[in-house]
């Protein structure tokens, strides 16, 4: 072989080396559905909101971890004391994926088009808490004032969601500042997005992030070919694994799998109250009674929800907030015990009578009702199978009844053809803000009882109270007395059932360096910018 | 083949009395809940186990065949039966009420079911019990499941016509409903028991699938077919042999009662 061949060889290998080598730094996790939006301001779903996340690039951003706002874009803001006016400084030299410079006109074109009503956007949805016109006013390149007709309270972390458009580029939304920018999109297989050239943040050394170079993020719902591609390293990372899931992977490698404790979300069970239900009126006096609501959720046995439906990865909930929400959280509440006599001696209050396995209310009628659950969730089922047990115990038939969810939702929310309701709520948010549709008595989403004209109940109309003022207060410390106080009525009127918190259960590969498993969505990759792949990590390519 | 044919109705019988016998005793208890031994392994007290909510797989597998193998056979007669008044009748008379016939066969056919089951679990009161749910499920199986056989029947029916041992027999001056039951059924038999053999297990299975929309068993009242249903999440056979059990059985019961039944096939 002469030199000039030999050359060529070596050039060849080098090449197909640097080939792999760029195959090789590409992360791959799975979303569960198909993106319905590639526009930062309509997401509206999970992986939307997934790649949102990666290519987005906020004014602040909530640290996963520490759970406190930190400065990205805008290098400094400040909130007036009226609450309604947040000024924010820019970072200078910073540039869209495509090259176009960022400057306070995109935040004032971004915030124009999140604020359009025609485009109804969930985002803008959140600064909207009264008629009036959001005005921003441009200060200077780098600065950037925006008025709103209200106060909002918890402002600032509004930004968190809204990502910053570019109001020149002639490729739109597609021109990000985030981490990554979509590169390739296969509807129903793929979003290939590639590390953004212009990225403005750097690492102690001086180099530009991220330093994973691409990230595949490929469509697939099914949660079993998601593990059995997980413990194959072809994927690096899974958010939410189901406990059944997670024990399983444990077995096979207890370094994939991370339990960072109780998260944001809930399994919670409710009574209809709803004074107009086509159920019979004895039963909605059953329902309407506080004694009946504590009785119910005495006689329930949370400590073995957590254990048997969740193999201990699940806590027992308390109230509305959870415990991983550090700042809103209530100390003070009581874990509410499981002591069926308790239940009993409530019940007989009410003039309820247990005689022969059996209660009856005091017009002779078998206490016996109905929780509808949605189909196809086990564990779901099978807490609604352990409920049916517990009040058993104490005299009570319940006859659990799966249904598809479009059918559970349209008697939950239209019909109200339901006695009683078995459902999770997924928290995504810290402040109380964000569960004003579920705590005030007007709202179309109030679930015992919705779209009251007026409050019902007395401890319905002191929510309502609460809840406004703490939404229209700017001093955080009276925001969280009266959310507290909140969070004291609902445990002791127990209008919502709060069965457990589940844990916050991923799986990261060893292959990820820098992953830190954490409560706050995304679990995985909110660090994604720090996160590195391990070089031995075997790849499949594109 | 007779000793065989023996054997299988023996085990069939044996099957059968078991599940009726053994579900009702007390120390059988399908709904207890034993919450310290959640999917346990085989024991002294438990022979099969415990399921995820630590219910003993064995009493689970006593009232759920009980259950199965009381509905889902009923549930196939009504089909073969509607099957043969809807199919067979109309295919041998011909004319009108063979075009008829074959309408309705096509309409039922075409008809997407999952959306009819819907209305019916939308007419059903919430409150139904796990018992009155599960023969709810199974009659409308039953009435949802002739369209099939109906066809194949109405197709057979109408070669029968014109056989030469029906001419015949018609040439004697036989009323028509002695022709269908002497000479036109026992034809048609072996189709219909083909049939019902395979409704048997398909309406078992399609009970565990009806879950999803609110029909089929509830908790905590077992079936066969939501027995089989917890297969789903076998991790492996190596390991959890023991959960196979519900299949097995219906499997040793379908083979065994066919096996049984399997004389009048064979032509002589």
């Amino acid at each position: 072989m002469n030199r000039r061949s030999f050359s060529l060889v070596v050039c060849l290998v080098l090449i197909a080396f640097l080939n792999t080598a760029v195959c090789l730094d590409e992360l791959r996790f799975y979303l569960r559905s198909e993106p319905k939006s590639f526009n930062p301001l309509t997401v509206a779903d999970d992986s939307s909101e997934t790649v949102r996340y990666l290519t987005g690039g906020v004014l602040l951003r909530l640290n996963r971890e520490t759970q406190k706002l930190q400065p990205e874009l805008a290098s400094s803001w400040t909130v007036s004391k009226d609450g309604r006016t947040i000024t924010f400084v820019l970072r200078p030299s910073i540039f869209f994926s495509d090259g176009t410079p960022f400057t306070a006109q995109d935040v004032k074109y971004t915030m124009d088009q999140l604020m359009n009503p025609e485009l109804h956007s969930p985002t803008g949805d959140s600064f909207r808490t009264s008629n009036g016109k959001v005005e921003c006013t441009v200060l200077g390149p780098d600065k950037i004032a925006i008025h709103f007709p209200a106060p909002v309270a918890g402002l600032e972390g509004l930004f968190d969601q809204v990502a910053i458009l570019s109001s020149q580029s002639p490729k739109k939304e597609m021109a990000v500042l985030g981490p990554y920018y979509v590169s390739d999109y296969k509807p129903g297989s793929f979003v290939y997005l590639r590390k953004n050239p212009n990225y403005w943040k750097r690492d102690s050394w001086g180099r530009q992030l991220p330093y994973i170079s691409a990230v595949k993020l490929e469509v697939q719902s099914n949660r079993d070919i998601e593990l059995m591609k997980f413990s194959r390293g072809e994927i690096q990372l899974i958010n939410d694994l189901d406990a059944d899931y997670f024990d399983r992977l444990s077995t096979l490698s207890p370094a994939m799998v991370h339990d960072a404790g109780a998260s944001l979300d809930f399994e919670q069970m409710w009574l209809n109250q709803v004074q107009t239900a086509p159920i019979p009126a004895y039963k909605r006096q059953w329902f309407s009674s506080r004694n009946f609501r504590r009785a119910i959720s005495s006689a329930i046995n949370r400590d073995d929800l957590c254990k048997v439906v969740y193999n201990g990865h699940a806590r027992p909930a308390v109230g509305p907030v959870s415990p991983a929400n550090k700042f809103w959280f209530n100390s003070h509440l009581q874990a509410i015990p499981f002591d069926q006599k308790a239940a009993l001696r409530l019940l007989q209050q009410d003039g309820f009578q247990l005689a022969a396995g059996k209660l009856r209310d005091r017009d002779g009628h078998v206490v016996e009702f109905s929780i509808v659950t949605n189909a196809g969730n086990r564990a779901r089922e099978r807490t609604a199978t352990m409920v049916q047990q517990d009040l058993r115990s104490i005299g009570i038939a319940v006859n659990v009844v799966t249904l598809d969810f479009p059918s559970l939702i349209q008697r939950i929310t239209q019909d109200f053809n339901y006695e009683a309701v078995l459902l999770g709520l997924v928290n995504v948010e810290l402040d109380p803000n964000e569960q004003m549709n579920v705590w005030l008595s007007s709202s179309e989403t109030h679930p015992w009882n919705p779209k009251q004209k007026v409050p019902a109940t007395p401890w319905e109309a002191e929510i309502d109270r609460l809840m406004r003022a703490q939404a229209s207060s700017m001093d955080e410390q009276a925001r969280k007395k009266y959310f507290d106080k909140v969070q004291e009525i609902v445990a002791d009127q127990a209008p919502l059932i709060y069965l457990v918190n589940k844990n916050a259960l991923t799986g990261i590969s060893p292959s990820v360096e820098g992953a830190k498993s954490v409560v706050l969505r995304p679990q995985t990759y909110w660090n994604i910018e720090y996160l590195k792949l391990a070089v031995e990590r075997a790849s499949n390519g594109k | 083949m007779k000793r065989l044919r023996v054997a299988a109705a023996t085990l069939a019988c044996v099957l059968v009395f078991l599940s009726v016998a053994g579900s009702l005793a007390p120390r059988f208890d399908y709904s207890r809940q034993d919450r310290e031994h959640i999917g346990s392994a085989p024991s002294p007290g438990h022979w099969l186990g415990t399921d995820d909510l630590g219910r003993d797989r064995f009493a689970r597998l006593l009232h759920g065949t009980r259950v199965s193998l009381l509905l889902a056979p009923a549930a196939a007669v009504v089909s073969m039966l509607l099957a043969f008044a809807i199919g067979a009748v109309p295919g041998f008379a011909g004319g009108f009420a063979e075009r008829a016939a074959k309408t309705a066969i096509d309409l039922v056919l075409s008809i997407p079911w999952l959306f009819l089951l819907l209305i019916v679990r939308a007419m059903l009161p919430l409150n139904t019990s796990p018992g009155t749910s599960v023969t709810i499920t199974f009659l409308v199986l039953g009435l949802l499941g002739w369209a099939a056989p109906a066809r194949i029947l109405l197709a057979r029916a109408r070669s029968m016509r014109q056989a030469e041992f029906i001419i015949l027999a018609r040439s004697t001056g036989i009323a028509p409903y002695r022709l269908l039951c002497r000479h036109v059924m026992p034809n048609l038999r072996p189709v219909l028991l083909a049939h019902f053999w395979i409704s048997v297990p398909i309406f078992i299975l399609s009970e565990a699938n009806l879950s999803i929309l609110g029909l089929g068993v509830a908790e905590p009242l077992p079936s066969l077919g939501s027995l089989l249903r917890e297969l789903e999440t076998v991790l492996s056979l190596r390991t959890d042999i023991w959960r196979f059990a519900p299949l097995v059985m219906l499997v040793m019961i379908v083979s065994s009662l066919q096996i049984a039944v399997s004389k009048q096939e064979v032509p002589s």
